[in-house]
């Protein structure tokens, strides 16, 4: 059996600093944006005290996500056993962290008062879901820096591999269940109490995380002129037919459930046949795009072989991703609490009983945008820097014992 | 610049040692100015007492705002001002708004009421069990309100909160009144008038600004003594809390709705 070299991903400069200056410039314009939005106050945002979060949760959320589910190759490899996975461990615990610490940052920045973190981190409510995140998003960072660090050392790490990948695995589990009961415990609002929250994070973090890790992978090689095998791409590829599968089966699953709760009506009418931009973006971008072509690019027999086809499904499966996250968190705060069952409001100064209407500024959608952005760099100084990613992904061949 | 080996840049390590330096300064110290300004400011309210409201709809008038106009004296909500460019809707949907007039026609029998809507000062408030870091709070004596020292503005809260009590301060502020701080950036709602009561007023700014109308909509007072104007009025009436459903043990009670 051959044993796998890793190497510092190497391009040329003007490549690799090229996409550097693009990322460092995206984030310079986030950093603006911010500096506009916390010089100001929110007031130069869409957000108001009826739509309280905005476009920047939205991405924030699903990088977060997206950064648990990106683990989930290293767990494959490590608690599951899977010998094709293995080699790609160490790169999937860097995106994993590089999409966390951008989710946060989008996050952080978009607090009220950004500049009391310290505040977060000292004075705890521990029945708050928000607090365990705290502690569950910092312990991510800590628990898969020593895991990638047990898979690079060979010599000192090995012993340590094992027990870190399940300790990795439960905490990620863990840390998506709680950014699903961010949702799932608010008994205010009908579109939000429901217990599936959790499971369904979990789900869309396997999917968006994957389809994360699929694109960065091939953007890597194609950066550093590297070869990636076709049976590990179409393993990866098949996973994420699953995945997206699973997803359109949780959002079905959450939206007949709520459809069977007579209160629940007006919420689940408003989202599924609105007529709004809710309503299209569930069912043009969630499920058409982000759902129902990537299925169908990923397993149909004419793409079979077509690598332009798995990047595609990766990138809409992101798009139907973020149009899904957008409709949950936004869609459901547009929707009137209903305060008084029964009753019909006819006048309030405050919008009571009315659709809340939100459109996102410049500034919010840069400021989220960002987020990605430091995401990317953080993994591309980091693959240059460290031996995350294999010389050669070429297929072994003997595949069940790569 | 350019470096043909890969040694480690000793500058570039002592630089980026400094940037950490800095940046960690740049975060504690915030924090460890609120510390010191809050030293001394304990002063704890009485569990004994739980303050709480009575609201007849039957007596609270329609087109009357006096209410919502005596909080907003009181509270320095009427110094705020729409920041230049603001549109009308935007402001009205971002300004803080403490007590609020709301008129409700039933669906099925068609009857109109109106009620001023405010924090409702749960029991088992959901804007208290999301705060990660207790900035909102539940005092012994039953209000609910903001540690304005503690939040950092994520806005869980309003989230939470059933009722839409709870306000975000969008816009900086110009002007402010001494016994309501208001910080932009930070989330705020109705407290009460804790600062009147605990310099022992027994009313509240809207109880007194109904009563001057001659409407008498407002009761408060302690629900927990028995001779209370308050707690022989709910004796006496049938009262209701609003989404009695989620089982918050409202503070804030009304008849005839």
């Amino acid at each position: 059996m051959a044993k796998m070299h890793y190497r510092e991903l190497w391009c040329d400069s003007p490549r690799y600093w090229g996409g550097l200056a693009l990322l460092g410039f995206i984030i310079l314009l986030g950093m603006a944006a911010t500096y506009y939005m916390e010089h100001n106050g929110h007031y130069v945002t869409g957000m108001s005290n009826q739509v309280v979060w905005g476009v920047p949760h939205v991405f924030a959320l699903f990088l977060i996500v997206a950064a648990s589910g990106a683990l989930n190759v290293a767990s494959i490899g490590s608690v599951f056993g899977g010998p094709m996975y293995k080699p790609l461990g160490r790169f999937s615990g860097l995106l994993a962290i590089g999409l966390l610490a951008g989710g946060l940052a989008v996050l952080v920045l978009d607090l009220g008062r950004p500049d009391r973190l310290i505040v977060a981190m000292t004075s705890y409510n521990f029945k708050s879901i928000f607090a365990w995140n705290v502690i569950l998003y910092s312990g991510f960072f800590g628990i898969v820096a020593f895991y990638i660090w047990a898979m690079m050392d060979r010599r000192y790490g090995q012993p340590y591999y094992k027990p870190l990948g399940f300790a990795a695995f439960f905490w990620r589990l863990a840390l998506t269940t709680g950014t699903g009961s961010i949702f799932g415990f608010l008994v205010a609002r009908e579109a939000y109490d429901a217990a599936i929250m959790a499971p369904m994070f979990i789900i869309m973090s396997f999917s968006f995380g994957l389809a994360f890790f699929i694109i960065t992978l091939m953007s890597a090689y194609w950066w550093a002129g590297r070869t990636i095998g076709d049976l590990r791409l179409a393993k990866l590829k098949n996973l994420l037919g699953v995945f997206v599968g699973a997803v359109l089966y949780f959002s079905a699953v959450y939206h007949l459930a709520n459809l069977y709760v007579a209160q629940h009506d007006g919420v689940e009418m408003f989202i599924l046949a609105g007529g709004n931009a809710y309503s299209s973006m569930f069912w043009l971008g969630h499920v058409v795009v982000g759902g129902v072509i990537p299925l169908f690019l990923l397993y149909s027999p004419a793409f079979a072989a077509s690598r332009m086809a798995i990047a595609s499904a990766s990138v809409l499966v992101l798009l139907g991703g973020f149009f899904q996250m957008y409709v949950i968190v936004i869609g459901g705060q547009a929707f009137p609490m209903n305060i008084f069952p029964g009753k019909e409001v006819i006048a309030s100064s405050f919008y009571d009983g009315v659709i809340a209407s939100y459109s996102p500024t410049m500034a919010e959608i840069m400021l989220g945008i960002s987020g990605i952005a430091i995401a990317m760099l953080l993994v591309a100084v980091a693959a240059r820097m460290l031996h995350v990613l294999p010389e050669n992904l070429e297929d072994p061949e003997n595949p069940e014992c790569a | 610049m350019s470096q043909k080996n890969d040694q480690p840049n000793m500058k570039r390590r002592e630089f980026l040692g400094k940037t950490i330096a800095a940046a960690s300064v740049a975060t504690i110290a915030p924090g460890v100015m609120l510390t010191v300004a809050r030293a001394g400011s304990d002063e704890g309210a009485s569990g004994a007492t739980r303050w709480g409201m009575l609201i007849n709809t039957a007596k609270c008038a329609n087109g009357c705002s006096a209410c919502v106009d005596a909080c907003d004296k009181e509270n320095g909500i009427d110094l705020l001002t729409k920041p230049e460019g603001q549109s009308d809707e935007m402001w009205n949907a971002q300004r803080p708004q403490w007590i609020r007039k709301v008129t409700l026609r039933d669906k099925q029998t068609g009857v109109v009421s109106n009620l001023p809507m405010m924090c409702q000062h749960c029991e088992k408030p959901p804007c208290v069990d999301v705060c990660p870091t207790t900035a909102s709070f539940k005092r012994a004596d039953g209000i609910v309100m903001v540690d304005r020292h503690l939040c950092i503005g994520c806005r869980y809260c309003m989230m939470a909160c059933p009722y839409k009590a709870r306000s975000f301060i969008h816009s900086d502020i110009a002007e402010q009144v001494v016994q309501a701080p208001r910080g932009k950036g930070c989330v705020e709602s109705c407290n009460l008038c804790a600062n009147r009561i605990d310099g022992g007023a027994a009313t509240t700014a809207c109880q007194d600004a109904c009563a001057a109308q001659g409407h008498h909509a407002i009761l408060f007072g302690d629900i927990k003594d028995p001779n209370s104007a308050i707690s022989k009025a709910l004796k006496t009436f049938e009262s209701k809390q609003i989404r009695a459903d989620l089982e918050l043990n409202t503070g804030v009670r009304y008849t005839n709705v």
